[in-house]
């Protein structure tokens, strides 16, 4: 306590000088970006776990691909648990102003168990909580409907052949956390008048649910019961269970926003391994005299300690106000994700940004501490004497440890971890490399240079190391900046342009196989092209080889997913141009003996190859036959495609609907009005509207990353002013003797934004480097598009570097320039 | 321990140096700073160690102080072997038993005066270190200036601060290396009549480095160093 008590006194004065604010404002940021991503994470949470009845709409749901067995109903009943019942499958519906394709859910009386639907008269109008499902004969529709297609309250509306009548504006329901997961607005109806519609066929795609709600003891008690007698497309969901894929893929953002804000904490420990620095050389003879005076080792140890930790203390908790600010706008801005209220974050993120600052600290100031604790005491006579440095890769060999120990943990696994590690190594080695190839190359151009601009060089050259790690930080995060900013808007557009004009850009699904030729002269009779049509038989993968296949057999996420679902088989007798075959070869032409052609990605996701008998399970029956060949499909064709292709003659007895696209041109949306009107089954669905919606996600993401990578920038700064800092007592000196020889404030001035202009720009540069090449990469291997270079985004990289960087520079050496000569002198000569 | 040399036979012993050798290696050739010196100081003396620049009278001092290790020799401090201890050893022993006034003066620019003179106290593990510190700050005239911190002082101000300081902790011996080495005469003067009244009030032994004449000449007592070599 007593070294504790010098420590605060002797940090009263320490605190205002320059290493003592940039080590804390180097905390501040790094804990300010892991606090504002761990706060954000925790209210998306908290919403899925507080609510997480509610989201479900029950206590239990019985989730199946087929209407619920009774046996399932009848034991609720046993148990005396109430009950609901939905279906939910995609469909159009049509008003008076146009069609829409639409989320439909029939619900029985008593839906929702738990939780209320909110509606309202009209969009934006008073809105009102119910506990009910519309009454038969009416639907409640989302506000988009409204102006999509006119379904205004009194309107009517048809579902398939159903004609019904609008009844409220529906703005939330008890089990839908992500508005932007569902592609398509929901319509409300009274299962009374599923049937009506006409649109339970062969090859729907219906969501049934058999809600359940009762006593804690009674659910568990059916839970238990029922549990063994789920079937194969059927799955028992509590509150835990619900939203699974919501969670899972939260939980990925999470991981991924984390590693993003990592930047940050890693540009943050070079400057307080900096201001560390140089903060104990500041304070090396303050030491030597405690020494003295009767401190032991342990005393010195202990007193520039708590001094560090009181810093760090000081910075963390201003990092996480900082982070809970923060995480307040990001939530705003991702509010639209959301359908319900993001409760309060809870207190575990400041812990974890504690952690971090602590982490950092210790990491980082250990070999200053240990470089104290090793002051000769005879310093108080000789000040020339020379402290032992303690090796400082054994030293700071802690602070990396403890670092890649963070972004392994952040990661969430060691793969990803081990990948993100490398990524951050080979990152800062490339620009360590091209930093030090350019001080070198710049410093050759001294010669030539003019008054202050040799000056400048000459600096950045004699203090190579210190100028490589500003270069370094500030290049890394202004390359975060001018990759979210410029590259991808300009990305995006290629990627947008590179479509074709042909390209289709609405699908039509479920088309019956006593349809096809209406539709075909349907498509002829308006002058389009008469589009391909698929067939689509639903169908269950249940074996690979001898090997039975479940969902527990994956490990993979995805491949859990899609052995759980069905898949859509389709059959050909011909290989499509736009699809690659990569190994096997095609079938014959004619009747050949039963075969598939797999999707690549999708056999490798399952662990398919060429030789392989799969096994499918088709409305009950079961059929093998033998992968004869893999292919790649270009899915950015928004042609309908399938992962398994059967050869002809394999699956044509079994009930299948069809499925076409097609392009429409801009001002002829009443094809498909009318198109729906005469085939109310069919389903059409617009991909510009989708796409319209990935980019608006897309969008709203990317300004979250980019947010995030803020931090990162603020990081580049504070490294800036760490690394200003410490060469502080230089600078001054230098400038006390230029100005002793005669120069003036303003020459000093040039000198030194010489050399912060020279950071900058080599900054910038490698910024614009580092930019382009993953610009290239992005163009060339994600989407698909040529690369053209952009001479905007050197140019903007270079400005911002260079203008920034010395503005900032000459701000942080305002002393250099202005203190009197004879005091610099006298103070540090 | 037996006080051999004969200097004061009445007053027990404070510091004996035996034998004390202080010993470097340059590139060229061994280099002796202090070559087997042997002295005692009674407690109560003033002591001046004289001679010229580069003599070796800081080493011997920083050898007195414990703050340097010596090649050979021993030196006791009130009847303690300084090095048959460790670094933290020696510290403590200093804590306990010695103050220190430096030409530089040596305060530390983080603390105020008053934090400055209790930091010996607080280390030593005074409970009223702030009181104490004070009546010392007093003693030397600083009452007015306790709030201050170092830069805010005048160097003669600044030297009284570092003067209370050595005091506070009632050493037994007080160590000064040229304490007015960086003063005005005048200044100088001032501080030089502090020490000595302190050293008369508290009985404590004062050994100091100097090039002052008139600083050596109130001494009770000169210790003479030439290249190394210590003549009494």
């Amino acid at each position: 306590m007593r070294n504790l008590a010098i420590a605060l006194r002797m940090l009263r004065r320490n605190a205002h000088s320059g290493e003592a604010r940039v080590l804390a404002a180097a905390l501040l940021v790094a804990v300010a970006s892991v606090t504002t991503v761990g706060f954000f994470a925790d209210r998306v949470q908290a919403a899925l776990d507080r609510q997480a009845g509610e989201l479900l709409g029950g206590d239990l749901v019985v989730r199946a691909d087929h209407p619920v067995p009774p046996a399932f109903l009848e034991r609720a009943r046993a148990e005396g648990l109430a009950t609901a019942t939905t279906a939910t499958f995609p469909s159009m519906v049509a008003g008076e102003g146009g069609t829409s394709l639409a989320e439909i859910r029939a619900a029985s009386a008593g839906f929702p168990l738990r939780g209320r639907l909110r509606v309202a008269d009209a969009p934006g109008g008073a809105e009102r909580e119910l506990a009910a499902a519309p009454a038969p004969g009416t639907v409640w529709v989302a506000p988009a409907l409204v102006e999509r297609i006119g379904a205004r309250v009194g309107q009517r509306v048809r579902v398939g052949n159903a004609n019904l009548a609008v009844a409220a504006i529906v703005t939330r329901e008890p089990d839908s956390v992500l508005d932007y997961f569902g592609l398509a607005p929901r319509v409300l109806m009274n299962e009374a008048d599923l049937a009506a519609t006409g649109l339970v066929q062969v090859g729907s795609r219906i969501t049934w649910r058999l809600l359940l709600a009762g006593e804690p003891g009674s659910v568990a008690r059916y839970r238990a019961a029922m549990q063994p007698r789920v079937a194969r497309g059927e799955r028992l969901e509590g509150p835990r269970d619900s939203r699974a894929e919501v969670r899972v893929a939260l939980e990925r953002a999470h991981r991924f926003l984390g590693l993003a804000s990592l930047l940050s904490v890693v540009l943050a420990s070079v400057a307080v391994a900096l201001a560390a620095r140089r903060f104990s050389l500041r304070q090396t003879d303050a030491a030597a005299m405690m020494r003295c005076l009767g401190a032991g080792q342990a005393d010195i140890l202990a007193i520039h300690a708590w001094q560090f930790l009181a810093l760090a203390a000081a910075g963390c908790v201003a990092g996480t106000l900082a982070g809970y600010g923060a995480q307040a706008a990001l939530g705003h801005w991702l509010s639209g994700f959301f359908s319900v209220a993001l409760p309060p974050p809870g207190p575990r993120p400041a812990v974890q940004g504690a952690a971090i600052g602590l982490v950092l600290v210790l990491g980082f100031t250990l070999p200053p501490l240990l470089r104290l604790r090793g002051v000769p005491t005879l310093r108080v006579l000789r000040s020339d004497l020379a402290v032992a440095e303690p090796s400082a890769v054994l030293a700071y060999g802690l602070g990396l440890a403890s670092l890649a120990g963070l972004v392994v943990w952040q990661a969430g696994d060691a793969k990803l971890g081990a990948i993100a590690l490398s990524g951050f190594a080979a990152a800062l080695a490339v620009t360590a490399l091209a930093g030090y190839a350019l001080i070198r190359a710049l410093g050759r151009l001294r010669a030539g240079a003019s008054g202050p601009w040799r000056y400048g060089l000459a600096n950045l050259r004699r203090r190579t190391a210190s100028s490589l790690v500003q270069v370094m930080a500030l290049g890394v995060g202004l390359m975060a900046m001018l990759l979210l900013t410029l590259v991808r808007t300009d990305l995006v557009a290629k990627w947008q342009k590179a479509m074709p004009a042909d390209m289709p850009n609405r699908f039509a699904i479920n088309i019956q196989t006593d349809q096809l030729p209406a539709v075909r002269a349907y498509f002829g009779g308006l002058g389009l092209a008469t589009p391909d049509l698929y067939p689509m038989v639903r169908g269950r993968l249940v074996a690979i080889g001898a090997r039975e296949v479940s969902p527990a057999s994956y490990q993979d996420e995805r491949a859990r997913r899609l052995v759980e679902r069905e898949f859509n088989l389709s059959w050909a007798e011909k290989a499509r141009a736009d699809n690659r075959l990569v190994a096997g070869s095609w079938w014959p032409p004619g009747r050949p003996a039963p075969q598939f052609s797999v999707e690549e990605g999708i056999a490798k996701t399952l662990g398919i190859r060429v030789g392989d008998t799969l096994a499918w399970d088709v409305a009950g029956s079961r059929f093998e036959a033998p992968v004869t060949s893999l292919r790649k499909v270009d899915w950015d064709s928004f042609k309908a495609n399938f992962f398994v292709i059967a050869s002809p003659g394999v699956l044509e007895g079994y009930p299948a609907s069809w499925i076409t696209s097609f392009h429409l041109p801009a001002g002829r949306e009443a094809v498909v009005d009318r198109l729906v009107a005469r085939f109310p089954n069919v389903s059409v669905i617009d991909l510009t509207a989708i796409m319209d919606q990935v980019r608006r996600i897309t969008d709203q993401v990317s300004r979250a990353v980019e947010f995030v990578f803020l931090f990162a920038i603020a990081a580049g700064v504070v490294v800036l002013f760490a690394a200003i800092t410490s060469t502080q007592d230089e600078r001054v000196f230098e400038a006390a003797v230029m100005r002793t020889l005669g120069a003036s404030r303003r020459q000093v001035a040039l000198a030194q934004l010489a050399e912060f202009a020279c950071i900058g720009l080599l900054a910038g540069a490698i910024a614009a480097a580092g930019a382009v090449a993953l610009a290239w990469v992005l163009a060339d291997r994600v989407l698909g598009v040529p690369y053209e270079f952009d001479w905007v985004v050197p140019v903007a990289g270079l400005l911002a570097g260079g203008a920034g960087v010395a503005l900032a520079g000459l701000a942080g050496t305002r002393r250099a320039v202005s203190s009197p000569p004879l005091a610099a002198i006298r103070s540090l000569g | 321990m037996n006080a051999n040399d004969g200097t004061v036979a009445t007053a027990p012993v404070i510091v004996r140096a035996e034998g004390l050798t202080k010993q470097v290696s340059t590139p060229d050739h061994d280099l002796v700073i202090v070559r087997e010196a042997s002295f005692g100081v009674a407690a109560g003396e003033s002591v001046a160690i004289v001679g010229a620049s580069g003599s070796g009278k800081s080493t011997l001092l920083g050898l007195l102080a414990g703050l340097d290790v010596p090649t050979a020799g021993r030196v006791w401090i009130d009847g303690e072997d300084l090095f048959a201890q460790d670094e933290d050893g020696r510290a403590r022993l200093r804590g306990r038993l010695v103050g220190f006034v430096f030409q530089s003066f040596q305060l530390l620019p983080a603390l105020t005066a008053l934090e400055n003179v209790m930091l010996p106290l607080e280390l030593a593990g005074a409970a009223d270190a702030r009181s104490r510190a004070a009546e010392v700050l007093g003693q030397v005239g600083l009452a007015e200036r306790l709030g201050h911190y170092p830069r805010q002082l005048s160097g003669g101000e600044q030297q009284r601060v570092a003067v209370a300081r050595a005091f506070a902790t009632h050493p037994k011996l007080l160590l000064a290396d040229e304490p007015t080495g960086n003063l005005d005469s005048a200044t100088g003067a001032q501080v030089i009549e502090l020490l000595f009244r302190m050293n008369r009030e508290r009985g404590t032994t004062l050994v100091l480095v100097t090039h002052d004449e008139a600083l050596a000449g109130r001494c009770d007592r000169r210790i003479a160093i030439h290249a190394g070599v210590v003549s009494s």
